[in-house]
């Protein structure tokens, strides 16, 4: 490990560069790294434990011990005496700066130790119950649900539609076609953000306000996808569809049995991003949904954490819920990924 | 979990010999090179629906008053509302504009535009530098810089926003410092700060991606030459890479100001809704707060705030479409 972080492009000596690049490198991954490994560590700790400042790193709990001739258990703490020497000791009450505990082995004896010199003990505990409360009293089982349901059906849709157009558009030929081309081109440029009022307009008019379909219908039909799968099916030779249609194939199986088994890589990315973009929405379901049932985890978790603010204990879990598709799918398949944002300039 | 997909494939394929069907029929009828058409429709439509009419639906919206949602029940006005919206008596003082919050929202995605763009452009500039110097471990670095990326704007409002609380680990670190605890997202200038820094952080992978790609297109023996030459690898850095990569840059930086003018999604759950205040309302918001969140929903007004971001959105694509074009030369 040293050596591989040691090492340079000039062997031997390391020089200024490449101590900057590393501080730089070190840094940035601290920077990207920190935030969201607390929003993770927190999610896993109490309700108390969340809100008590200063903040504990590792998840935790109080430590409690049941003692015999006392009804509900006490919590262990550590009484260093004033000669150094340590010992647990349970707590039976507190009052102003001194603090009435039991030694645990002789319980029936109590005494009183200023509070100076006891510390809480505490030990590693995850709390499940931030991921598994929401889905049992608040919604998200249902924001889930949605929020599959739209990825899993918008992902099907933008595959077949804009592998249909990209087939239209790099081996037919017809009237009109490179205006049809130019026009999807040109709605790469249009952003959501200039035309939702009257995008909203047309959802409304097609009754498919607060519904899910009309979160995914607008959505499938994307210029990008078009883009990418006509550029790979341009690699497709003539040849393999001329010789189909002399077997008497029709043109929809040519589409469905040929072009598309073959454009497996490239549907492939498509995917992927489609998965993510659908996943991580949030402007336009914001506008199309309007009552909880129908809300994604998104837009869900947004409500919830405007209208209990303060249970950061349940919105950090949730967050860590929204994230981890994500980054499961990333881990996973990062270099296509990159490589394709690299390559296309989308995201 | 093999024979599930062969199952399912099946059922597929067999749904898709009834789809099939008509669309024999109709190549007998319009003939083979006419499908084209009958393959591009679905796609045609969406496009039309949710793109092209919006579009038009906009422009005329944008010249209509009242609060009907349907057209043909709302009033003509002319240019009414953008003469409202352009009101002003004077553009470097929102107050004294009719429509206050629309003015303080374009001096707001004024400034935001700015920084966000040059902090996005030094610090991406910067990292894809440093990571196409590595040898090993660029893929890795390269998937860090680039995982927040992905992240959805929900989450890296709510994480931030986590991190920065009253009783976060940022105040904790601040007072471990000796420093006074700071509720940064209710202090305006900390809250604007701080939108800019979680956009830049939030987006910076991309467009070192972008212009690290750029930087894997400068030929290698040019650097190669200038290492038997001599030249210091600072001075490569001024003298080779930046020259030659100015024009990607260029482009990059054009579609950085595209992305900064229509903020929202991450500043909006960061600050709670432009907060404190109207600190951190931009343009976005205040369109999709006239048009939907409002007790009196003016679409009017909103299709004409549209308008106008639309124009200066197409102005700076032209810029970038001109300068990609000269980039490829």
């Amino acid at each position: 490990m040293l050596k591989f972080l040691t090492r340079t492009r000039h062997h031997g000596k390391m020089d200024i560069t490449d101590i900057l690049s590393w501080l730089w490198l070190t840094l940035g991954t601290a920077v990207i790294a920190i935030p969201i490994a607390w929003a993770m560590l927190s999610s896993l700790k109490t309700e108390a434990e969340v809100n008590s400042f200063p903040p504990s790193l590792i998840p935790q709990s109080t430590v409690n011990t049941q003692v015999e001739g006392y009804d509900k258990d006490l919590s262990v703490w550590q009484w260093t005496k004033t000669d150094g020497e340590t010992k647990q000791v349970a707590l039976v009450r507190r009052i102003g700066i001194k603090a009435t505990v039991v030694d645990m082995d002789k319980p029936e004896k109590t005494f009183q130790v200023p509070i100076s010199e006891i510390t809480q003990l505490k030990d590693v505990h995850f709390q499940w119950q931030n991921y598994t409360d929401p889905l049992e009293r608040f919604d998200f089982f249902t924001y889930i649900k949605n929020t599959v349901f739209v990825t899993v059906v918008a992902t099907i849709l933008t595959l077949l539609l804009n592998s249909m157009a990209a087939f239209a558009l790099s081996k037919y030929k017809f009237r009109g076609k490179n205006a049809i081309f130019m026009l999807i081109l040109s709605t790469l440029m249009l952003p959501l953000s200039v035309i939702m009022v009257p995008a909203f307009i047309v959802i409304v008019g097609l009754n498919l306000a607060d519904n899910l379909w009309g979160v995914i219908f607008a959505t499938v039909a994307t210029p990008t996808g078009v883009f990418m799968l006509r550029q790979y099916m341009l690699t497709i030779p003539d040849d393999l569809i001329e010789a189909a249609r002399v077997d008497a194939a029709s043109e929809f199986r040519i589409y469905w049995r040929i072009v598309l088994p073959l454009c497996a890589p490239a549907l492939a990315v498509l995917a992927i991003f489609s998965v993510i973009w659908r996943w991580n929405d949030f402007l336009w379901p914001l506008i199309v949904l309007s009552s909880p049932e129908n809300y994604t985890l998104q837009i869900g978790l947004n409500a919830f954490q405007g209208q209990f603010s303060v249970e950061w204990h349940y919105i950090l879990a949730m967050t860590v819920i929204a994230l981890l598709p994500v980054t499961i799918v990333f881990l996973v398949l990062q270099k296509y990924i990159t490589e394709g944002v690299a390559g296309s300039g989308v995201k | 979990m093999k024979n599930l997909s062969a199952f399912l494939f099946s059922i597929l394929d067999r749904f898709m010999r009834f789809v099939e069907l008509p669309t024999v029929y109709l190549q007998k009828k319009i003939g083979v090179q006419r499908m084209g058409y009958l393959f591009v429709a679905p796609n045609m439509v969406l496009f039309s629906l949710f793109v092209f009419l919006p579009v038009g639906l906009a422009i005329a919206y944008a010249f209509t008053g009242g609060t009907n949602m349907l057209i043909w029940d709302r009033p003509f006005v002319g240019l009414e509302n953008f003469s409202r919206l352009l009101n002003c008596g004077s553009y470097m003082n929102p107050a004294s504009c009719e429509f206050d919050l629309f003015w303080t929202a374009v001096h707001n995605t004024w400034w935001y535009t700015l920084l966000n763009a040059t902090g996005t452009l030094v610090m991406a500039l910067i990292t894809a530098v440093v990571l196409n110097r590595l040898t090993k471990g660029k893929a890795l670095f390269r998937s860090i810089f680039f995982y927040p990326v992905l992240l959805s704007p929900v989450v890296v409002g709510l994480i931030w926003k986590w991190f920065l609380a009253r009783d976060g680990l940022l105040n904790a670190l601040v007072l471990d410092l000796g420093g006074e605890r700071t509720i940064f997202l209710l202090e305006v200038w900390w809250s604007r700060f701080w939108v800019v820094y979680v956009s830049i952080w939030f987006h910076m992978g991309f467009f070192t991606l972008i212009i690290l790609a750029g930087l894997q297109a400068i030929p290698r023996d040019i650097y190669e030459a200038a290492k038997v030459d001599g030249t210091s690898e600072w001075r490569q850095f001024w003298r080779i890479t930046l020259p030659l990569l100015t024009p990607n840059l260029l482009v990059v930086a054009v579609l950085l100001l595209i992305r900064s003018v229509q903020v929202f999604d991450e500043a909006w759950v960061l600050t709670d809704g432009g907060g404190p205040g109207t600190a951190n309302t931009f343009i976005v918001q205040f369109i999709y707060q006239t048009a939907f969140s409002s007790e009196v929903r003016l679409y009017g007004l909103a299709s004409a705030a549209s308008v106008l971001m639309g124009l200066a959105l197409l102005a700076l694509t032209l810029i970038q479409v001109w300068l990609a074009k000269k980039a490829e030369y």
